[in-house]
């Protein structure tokens, strides 16, 4: 089953893993950007969530409360994003740039004394026999529990969008905050809870790094993931079930960038690294030539501060 | 300014509002502001804009609280601190600007607006039959971005409906209605009102009060004025009560017409505008000292064709003529350079940058053909006096040239952004709904410059939706209607259901009178 040196079983295994952290972080972010907020500061987040997971679980030795801590730390740095962009009204492009440098130093800081320690184990999921399954096995039944998570958070936030009345609201507050104040929606009170949302799944994202990925703790550590988020959400038009696909498409690229690497290959690594970007534009070039902003898909108040005059 | 006795034959008493006061900073919106509404009633709430209409129906529908004063609703205190609150109590209200949200769905739309709406398949078919029952036909289905905005009212209005309001606030709702419209609108009103839903209407076109309320309270600066009852008295004496002064309609010389100086000719472009409405071999051409009048129900390819003669749009080279040159593929400054003029109608953020002060605003458009720059630099004293200009001839409220256009109020800064235009000398005017949002005297007076600059030879063309505007000043009149002009008309002559079939009839109207 080898193609020059790889294994595609092992690959598709590897690329579901490595997309875990980009799923979670682009789902939580999809579910602000339909609240109308645009939050640049994912990466910060992811950071964040990584170093407060990776204490948390340091310090208690519990991988899962590790998970647990780094949402929150992710949920209380989106909690100062909020904060200056629902209640100050505080430009959120400039804000989430900012966010992102804070959590890079931050989380820098807090890590000093994490260097070079191992975190507890985070084990698969036992699923028996059906791991033996030849080829099928290693693909799909034999990941850490955090893989599953992510699929069916795609699903949740899918049904949750479509079908339920709070998808609805949270919907129309990202089309059109005025018309939602007018019939008396608190917008501001939805997007801080769609920010806390999207802050804990970063937080998520970015704990399974430094927990499971990698598992250690370096500065830097998520390494552009929270970017690469941001893109998948506008590659994936705003719908849950585009993102799995893009951030499988984009982990596969890094899988194999990694594999092409060690089987020698001749195209240099960058290219590789570029792609994921490059495609985004193509993306948004293809889809904007459509039908204008209904093609989209965008929210259409997305970036738009919210002030309740009269 | 008396009031006459409220109900001949007594009913119950719905809604009473006594002594209400709202001041926000610097205006008193409201000021000690009683009347009342009987079950089954329509009742007009009339006044200029500004008059403080819009303030009061907020209170009512608990999107704003009041300073002072209190309201009943059915004989109890009412107070409701949100719409929810509002709405629970039986209040609903169709918005003046729509509050509809244009990627959604029609039933979205709706459940947004109910309190514990029915699952979506449900709630479908309740709109389908509730829509159908009041003439107002509805696909559940469709997205709101796609409907006309006959058709986004009657949304609008069968989201209210189907919560059984006991009381139906609506804010200028034939504002955007063909006259055909505004009839079936009519009809589903009186319909309601026969089943004892109170309606309060808000307007300020005096004959469709006429036609269609009870009972009128009339507004001025916060106050009312009067109460009457409209059948019994004329257009012209509730207008005069509206404005506090006698109205003196426009005068204007009757010209020999000269060349033509805009000729439109297979205009066909698609639009920029996301739900716009694409241009459609539109033909026209005005002579010098002409007004053309364009009709049509807003969303009808007014903004495209506003961007198609300013410039923003560009086109084939020979589809706009300005004075026998073609000039299609040129952008806002060579058309301003060959003498024609525009004004859009959006004001902050197209007409105007609202940031900026007035004087920078004047400069924006007047750069050109009052020839501001010298050499490269801003000769800011000339700039300054064109803006000052400005200020004086049209009358504009302001504490000087150097404030913000933002914190001019609405009229204000219309009767500013279309004095720029007016006093750069153009020999062409195109301009999109000219006194939209501005108080009667101040749209009296930039009807009378409009008409001024057509008699100095200007060829003019004005978009609007407002029907009586465009009789008044206009000597010809065509429609827009699903980005399509139609022929050009004499004014003189037409009737008002030739002009509401220019303006396409009633859309998809036609069980509209089943409910009769």
């Amino acid at each position: 089953m080898d193609m020059g040196g790889i294994n595609p079983a092992i690959l598709i295994a590897s690329l579901m893993v490595a997309s875990v952290p980009i799923i979670l972080a682009a789902l939580g972010e999809l579910v602000v950007e339909k609240a109308g907020v645009l939050n640049l500061g994912v990466e910060g987040m992811m950071i964040m969530g990584a170093i407060c997971g990776f204490a948390t679980a340091v310090a208690t030795q519990n991988p899962y409360l590790g998970f647990l801590g780094g949402a929150a730390g992710a949920a209380c740095l989106s909690l100062v994003f909020a904060v200056l962009t629902q209640v100050f009204l505080a430009n959120q492009v400039a804000t989430g740039l900012a966010l992102t440098l804070f959590g890079l130093g931050l989380s820098s800081l807090i890590g000093q004394s994490y260097v070079g320690i191992k975190p507890p184990l985070t084990g698969t999921v036992p699923l028996g026999p059906l791991a033996e399954i030849p080829f099928l096995g290693p693909i799909l039944f034999d990941h850490d529990w955090m893989v599953y998570v992510s699929i069916i958070a795609c699903g949740a936030v899918w049904a949750v969008l479509k079908y339920t009345r709070m998808g609805l609201v949270l919907r129309a507050v990202g089309e059109s905050h005025d018309a939602a104040h007018a019939l008396g929606y608190k917008v501001v009170r939805i997007r801080v809870l769609a920010i806390l949302f999207g802050g804990a799944l970063a937080g998520l994202g970015g704990a399974y790094i430094s927990l499971v990925r990698v598992p250690q703790w370096t500065d830097g550590i998520t390494a552009g993931a929270g970017w690469i988020a941001l893109a998948i959400v506008v590659f994936a038009s705003w719908k849950p079930w585009r993102i799995l696909l893009g951030a499988y498409l984009f982990g596969g690229i890094t899988v194999l960038q990694l594999n092409l690497q060690a089987a020698g290959a001749r195209i240099p690594v960058e290219y590789l690294s570029m792609s994921p970007y490059l495609i985004t534009i193509l993306v948004l070039v293809i889809m904007s030539s459509g039908k204008g902003k209904a093609a989209l898909n965008a929210p259409a108040a997305l970036g738009q501060n919210f002030h309740a005059s009269r | 300014m008396t009031g006459t006795p409220t109900t001949t034959a007594p009913r119950p008493e719905l809604l009473a509002v006594q002594g209400v006061t709202k001041a926000y900073p610097g205006v008193v919106a409201n000021s000690d502001v009683s009347f009342s509404i009987a079950e089954g009633e329509v009742h007009a709430l009339l006044g200029e804009n500004g008059a403080g209409k819009s303030t009061l129906v907020k209170m009512i529908y608990g999107l704003v609280k009041p300073d002072s004063g209190q309201m009943r609703f059915r004989g109890q205190p009412y107070q409701p601190s949100e719409p929810k609150a509002a709405r629970a109590s039986g209040v609903a209200m169709v918005f003046q600007h729509f509050s509809l949200f244009e990627a959604l769905s029609v039933a979205e739309n709706v459940a947004l607006g109910m309190e514990n709406p029915p699952p979506m398949r449900e709630l479908s078919g309740r709109i389908k039959s509730v829509s159908e029952a009041y003439g107002l036909p509805l696909d559940p289905g469709r997205m709101v971005g796609d409907l006309s905005a006959g058709e986004r009212q009657r949304v609008e209005i069968i989201r209210c409906l189907l919560q059984n309001p006991k009381l139906l606030i609506m804010d200028e709702p034939t504002s955007v209605l063909t006259p055909q419209e505004v009839d079936i609108l009519f009809t589903t009103l009186r319909k309601l009102a026969s089943e004892g839903t109170a309606i309060l209407y808000i307007s300020h076109k005096l004959e469709e009060i006429r036609a269609l309320c009870d009972e009128a309270t009339i507004l001025r600066r916060g106050k009312v004025v009067a109460t009457c009852t409209p059948r019994d008295r004329s257009a012209r004496e509730m207008a005069e009560l509206m404005v506090g002064a006698t109205l003196t309609p426009p005068a204007r010389a009757a010209l020999p017409k000269g060349d033509t100086a805009l000729e439109v000719t297979g205009l066909s472009v698609n639009s920029p505008i996301p739900f716009g409405m694409s241009l459609k071999d539109v033909n026209f051409r005005v002579a010098r000292g002409e007004v053309l009048g364009i009709a049509g129900v807003a969303g009808n390819g007014q903004d495209e064709l506003l961007l198609a003669l300013s410039g923003e749009l560009r086109t084939e080279p020979g589809a706009v003529k300005i004075n026998g040159k073609p000039m299609g593929a040129t952008g806002p400054n060579a058309r301003r350079a060959a003498g024609l003029v525009a004004a859009p109608e959006e004001r902050l953020g197209h007409a105007a940058a609202p940031d900026m002060t007035l004087v920078e605003n004047a400069l924006l458009s007047g750069v050109v053909r009052k020839s501001l720059v010298k050499n490269g630099f801003i000769d800011w004293a000339a700039t300054g006096r064109f803006a000052a200009e400005i200020v004086k001839d049209f009358d504009v409220r302001t504490p000087g040239t150097h404030v913000a256009a933002r914190a001019l109020s609405g009229g204000n800064l219309q009767k500013f952004v279309v004095g720029r235009e007016l006093s750069q000398t153009p020999s062409v005017i195109v301009i999109n709904q000219p006194t939209w949002g501005v108080d009667a005297a101040a749209a009296a007076s930039i009807r009378q410059a409009i008409l001024d600059r057509a008699a100095e030879g200007a060829a003019v063309v004005v978009i609007s939706q407002d029907l009586d505007e465009l009789l008044e000043i206009a000597d010809m009149f065509a429609a827009l209607n699903t980005g399509r002009l139609t022929k050009p008309r004499p004014v003189e002559g037409l009737t008002i259901d030739e002009i509401g079939l220019m303006m396409g009839g009633a859309h998809g109207m036609e069980v509209a009178h089943v409910g009769h």
